[in-house]
Protein backbone atom coordinates (compact mmCIF):
# COMPACT_ATOMS: atom_id res chain seq x y z
CA UNK A 1 0.00 0.00 0.00
CA UNK A 2 2.03 3.24 -1.06
CA UNK A 3 -0.14 5.97 0.81
CA UNK A 4 0.31 4.23 3.97
CA UNK A 5 1.69 6.58 6.45
CA UNK A 6 5.12 5.54 8.01
CA UNK A 7 6.43 6.43 11.58
CA UNK A 8 10.30 6.53 12.48
CA UNK A 9 11.60 6.85 15.75
CA UNK A 10 15.13 6.59 17.81
CA UNK A 11 15.03 5.18 20.74
CA UNK A 12 18.16 5.96 22.79
CA UNK A 13 17.19 5.56 26.07
CA UNK A 14 17.35 2.83 28.66
CA UNK A 15 15.49 3.97 31.32
CA UNK A 16 12.19 2.11 32.51
CA UNK A 17 10.15 5.32 32.41
CA UNK A 18 11.99 6.39 28.94
CA UNK A 19 11.32 2.77 27.22
CA UNK A 20 7.37 4.05 27.21
CA UNK A 21 7.22 6.67 24.60
CA UNK A 22 8.96 4.63 21.67
CA UNK A 23 6.72 1.13 22.30
CA UNK A 24 3.48 3.55 23.48
CA UNK A 25 3.43 5.36 20.29
CA UNK A 26 4.85 2.68 17.63
CA UNK A 27 2.75 0.43 19.02
CA UNK A 28 -0.76 2.91 18.47
CA UNK A 29 0.62 3.99 15.32
CA UNK A 30 0.50 0.75 14.33
CA UNK A 31 -3.42 0.26 15.34
CA UNK A 32 -3.46 3.15 13.09
CA UNK A 33 -2.23 1.43 10.17
CA UNK A 34 1.16 2.93 10.40
CA UNK A 35 4.16 1.22 8.97
CA UNK A 36 6.64 1.94 12.01
CA UNK A 37 9.82 1.28 12.50
CA UNK A 38 12.42 1.95 16.03
CA UNK A 39 15.85 2.36 15.21
CA UNK A 40 17.75 1.60 19.36
CA UNK A 41 21.22 2.66 20.17
CA UNK A 42 22.85 3.39 22.51
CA UNK A 43 21.28 3.43 25.97
CA UNK A 44 17.96 2.26 24.12
CA UNK A 45 19.41 -0.95 23.22
CA UNK A 46 18.17 -2.26 26.37
CA UNK A 47 14.34 -2.09 25.49
CA UNK A 48 15.40 -5.05 22.98
CA UNK A 49 17.04 -7.19 25.21
CA UNK A 50 16.09 -10.24 26.43
CA UNK A 51 17.16 -9.85 29.87
CA UNK A 52 14.44 -6.30 30.66
CA UNK A 53 15.92 -5.89 34.46
CA UNK A 54 18.00 -3.17 33.33
CA UNK A 55 15.41 -0.71 32.95
CA UNK A 56 15.31 1.03 35.67
CA UNK A 57 14.36 4.20 36.85
CA UNK A 58 16.13 7.07 38.76
CA UNK A 59 15.00 10.00 40.88
CA UNK A 60 18.43 11.07 40.71
CA UNK A 61 18.55 14.35 38.93
CA UNK A 62 15.08 14.05 37.74
CA UNK A 63 13.49 16.73 39.87
CA UNK A 64 10.03 16.07 37.59
CA UNK A 65 9.23 12.91 39.03
CA UNK A 66 6.63 12.62 41.91
CA UNK A 67 8.05 10.17 44.68
CA UNK A 68 4.52 8.79 45.84
CA UNK A 69 3.80 5.82 47.58
CA UNK A 70 1.69 2.71 45.37
CA UNK A 71 -0.13 1.67 48.46
CA UNK A 72 -1.50 2.43 52.00
CA UNK A 73 -4.53 5.19 52.60
CA UNK A 74 -5.22 7.84 50.35
CA UNK A 75 -3.75 10.07 52.25
CA UNK A 76 -0.26 8.51 52.58
CA UNK A 77 -0.01 7.74 49.00
CA UNK A 78 -0.55 11.85 48.50
CA UNK A 79 2.50 12.42 50.41
CA UNK A 80 5.31 13.78 48.00
CA UNK A 81 8.41 12.35 49.31
CA UNK A 82 10.94 15.15 48.66
CA UNK A 83 13.88 13.38 48.99
CA UNK A 84 17.44 15.39 48.65
CA UNK A 85 19.62 14.10 45.87
CA UNK A 86 22.57 14.03 48.03
CA UNK A 87 21.13 11.41 50.45
CA UNK A 88 19.56 9.15 46.86
CA UNK A 89 23.03 9.44 45.88
CA UNK A 90 24.53 7.59 48.49
CA UNK A 91 21.64 5.49 49.56
CA UNK A 92 22.32 1.51 48.76
CA UNK A 93 19.67 0.15 46.21
CA UNK A 94 18.25 3.75 45.87
CA UNK A 95 17.42 2.77 42.25
CA UNK A 96 16.10 -0.44 42.42
CA UNK A 97 13.58 0.67 45.19
CA UNK A 98 12.07 3.58 43.21
CA UNK A 99 12.30 0.98 40.38
CA UNK A 100 9.34 -1.43 42.64
CA UNK A 101 7.36 1.32 43.83
CA UNK A 102 7.24 2.58 40.03
CA UNK A 103 5.96 -0.77 38.61
CA UNK A 104 3.48 -1.32 41.73
CA UNK A 105 2.54 2.51 40.57
CA UNK A 106 2.30 1.65 36.83
CA UNK A 107 0.10 -1.99 37.77
CA UNK A 108 -2.31 0.28 39.68
CA UNK A 109 -2.86 2.26 37.21
CA UNK A 110 -3.90 -0.33 34.50
CA UNK A 111 -0.87 0.79 32.59
CA UNK A 112 1.07 -1.85 30.34
CA UNK A 113 4.25 -3.48 31.17
CA UNK A 114 6.91 -3.27 28.95
CA UNK A 115 7.24 -6.51 27.90
CA UNK A 116 3.67 -6.06 27.17
CA UNK A 117 4.04 -2.99 24.87
CA UNK A 118 7.00 -4.92 23.25
CA UNK A 119 5.27 -8.30 22.28
CA UNK A 120 2.05 -6.02 20.77
CA UNK A 121 4.77 -3.94 18.94
CA UNK A 122 6.02 -7.30 17.04
CA UNK A 123 2.80 -8.59 17.05
CA UNK A 124 1.11 -5.49 14.80
CA UNK A 125 4.77 -6.34 12.52
CA UNK A 126 6.45 -2.83 13.89
CA UNK A 127 10.03 -3.26 12.82
CA UNK A 128 12.88 -3.42 15.17
CA UNK A 129 16.13 -2.63 14.23
CA UNK A 130 19.47 -2.37 16.93
CA UNK A 131 22.49 -0.37 16.31
CA UNK A 132 25.48 -2.51 15.32
CA UNK A 133 27.93 0.32 16.05
CA UNK A 134 26.71 0.42 19.76
CA UNK A 135 25.68 -3.22 20.12
CA UNK A 136 30.11 -3.79 19.60
CA UNK A 137 30.74 -0.96 21.42
CA UNK A 138 28.73 -2.16 24.80
CA UNK A 139 29.69 -5.53 24.15
CA UNK A 140 27.07 -6.80 23.88
CA UNK A 141 26.14 -9.76 21.60
CA UNK A 142 23.43 -10.57 18.90
CA UNK A 143 22.04 -13.44 21.82
CA UNK A 144 21.41 -10.84 24.20
CA UNK A 145 18.56 -9.39 22.03
CA UNK A 146 15.15 -10.87 21.57
CA UNK A 147 14.48 -12.42 17.59
CA UNK A 148 12.90 -10.76 15.11
CA UNK A 149 15.71 -8.12 15.29
CA UNK A 150 17.87 -6.99 12.51
CA UNK A 151 20.85 -4.88 12.74
CA UNK A 152 22.03 -2.17 10.91
CA UNK A 153 23.59 1.41 10.97
CA UNK A 154 22.70 5.26 10.25
CA UNK A 155 22.11 4.30 6.28
CA UNK A 156 19.55 1.52 7.03
CA UNK A 157 18.05 4.19 9.37
CA UNK A 158 17.19 6.74 6.87
CA UNK A 159 16.19 4.47 4.19
CA UNK A 160 13.34 4.27 6.09
CA UNK A 161 13.15 7.93 7.61
CA UNK A 162 13.72 9.49 4.54
CA UNK A 163 10.38 8.22 3.25
CA UNK A 164 8.63 8.61 6.95
CA UNK A 165 5.75 11.04 7.59
CA UNK A 166 6.80 11.72 11.09
CA UNK A 167 10.26 10.88 12.84
CA UNK A 168 11.05 11.63 16.29
CA UNK A 169 13.92 11.21 18.23
CA UNK A 170 13.09 9.94 21.88
CA UNK B 1 -27.74 -0.44 20.14
CA UNK B 2 -27.68 -3.38 18.50
CA UNK B 3 -23.71 -5.05 18.94
CA UNK B 4 -21.65 -8.22 17.38
CA UNK B 5 -19.17 -8.32 19.83
CA UNK B 6 -18.12 -6.53 23.75
CA UNK B 7 -15.20 -5.74 24.76
CA UNK B 8 -14.41 -5.28 28.57
CA UNK B 9 -11.33 -2.45 28.46
CA UNK B 10 -12.36 -1.32 31.97
CA UNK B 11 -9.55 -0.62 34.26
CA UNK B 12 -7.24 -0.47 30.99
CA UNK B 13 -5.21 2.75 30.47
CA UNK B 14 -3.40 4.01 26.68
CA UNK B 15 -2.58 2.88 24.90
CA UNK B 16 -4.43 -0.53 26.02
CA UNK B 17 -7.86 -0.03 25.12
CA UNK B 18 -6.89 1.00 21.25
CA UNK B 19 -4.90 -1.55 20.93
CA UNK B 20 -7.04 -3.81 22.39
CA UNK B 21 -9.70 -2.51 20.38
CA UNK B 22 -8.01 -2.51 17.48
CA UNK B 23 -7.64 -6.16 17.56
CA UNK B 24 -11.04 -7.41 18.64
CA UNK B 25 -12.08 -5.19 15.71
CA UNK B 26 -9.51 -7.37 13.50
CA UNK B 27 -12.11 -10.59 14.33
CA UNK B 28 -15.36 -9.17 13.14
CA UNK B 29 -16.68 -8.48 9.86
CA UNK B 30 -17.02 -5.48 7.68
CA UNK B 31 -20.14 -3.87 9.16
CA UNK B 32 -20.21 -5.17 12.38
CA UNK B 33 -20.12 -3.45 15.80
CA UNK B 34 -17.96 -3.44 18.40
CA UNK B 35 -19.10 -2.39 22.31
CA UNK B 36 -16.72 -1.07 24.22
CA UNK B 37 -16.36 -0.07 27.78
CA UNK B 38 -13.65 1.82 29.24
CA UNK B 39 -12.68 3.48 32.72
CA UNK B 40 -9.78 5.46 30.84
CA UNK B 41 -11.14 9.22 30.22
CA UNK B 42 -8.39 9.92 27.86
CA UNK B 43 -10.26 7.01 25.52
CA UNK B 44 -13.19 9.78 24.85
CA UNK B 45 -10.64 12.14 22.34
CA UNK B 46 -8.82 8.50 21.71
CA UNK B 47 -11.64 6.67 19.84
CA UNK B 48 -13.03 9.73 18.12
CA UNK B 49 -9.39 9.83 16.57
CA UNK B 50 -8.63 6.07 16.22
CA UNK B 51 -12.28 6.13 14.00
CA UNK B 52 -11.16 9.49 12.12
CA UNK B 53 -7.91 7.60 11.54
CA UNK B 54 -8.60 4.19 10.59
CA UNK B 55 -12.47 4.57 8.30
CA UNK B 56 -14.30 2.56 11.25
CA UNK B 57 -17.15 4.05 12.10
CA UNK B 58 -17.94 5.48 16.02
CA UNK B 59 -21.49 5.47 16.38
CA UNK B 60 -21.62 6.57 19.65
CA UNK B 61 -20.13 7.66 22.94
CA UNK B 62 -21.63 7.73 26.49
CA UNK B 63 -20.76 8.21 29.94
CA UNK B 64 -22.07 7.00 32.88
CA UNK B 65 -20.92 6.10 36.51
CA UNK B 66 -17.30 7.17 35.33
CA UNK B 67 -17.85 4.15 32.08
CA UNK B 68 -17.27 5.30 28.99
CA UNK B 69 -19.50 3.08 26.36
CA UNK B 70 -18.65 3.07 22.74
CA UNK B 71 -19.75 1.32 19.67
CA UNK B 72 -17.85 1.17 16.88
CA UNK B 73 -18.97 -0.36 13.15
CA UNK B 74 -16.06 -1.60 11.64
CA UNK B 75 -14.81 -0.23 8.09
Amino acid sequence: MDDQKKLAIIATKGTLDWAYPPFILASTAAALGYETQIFFTFYGLQMVRKDLSGLKVSPLGNPGMPMKMPFGPKWFRGINWNIPNAIQGIVPGFESLATVLMKQTIKNNGVATIPELRSLCQEADVKFIACQMTVELFGFSHSDFIDGLEYGGAATFFEFAGESDICLFI
Amino acid sequence: MNFDKELDARGLNCPLPILRAKKTLGELAGGQVLKIIATDPGSVKDFAAFAKQTGNELLSTAEAGGEYTFFIKKK
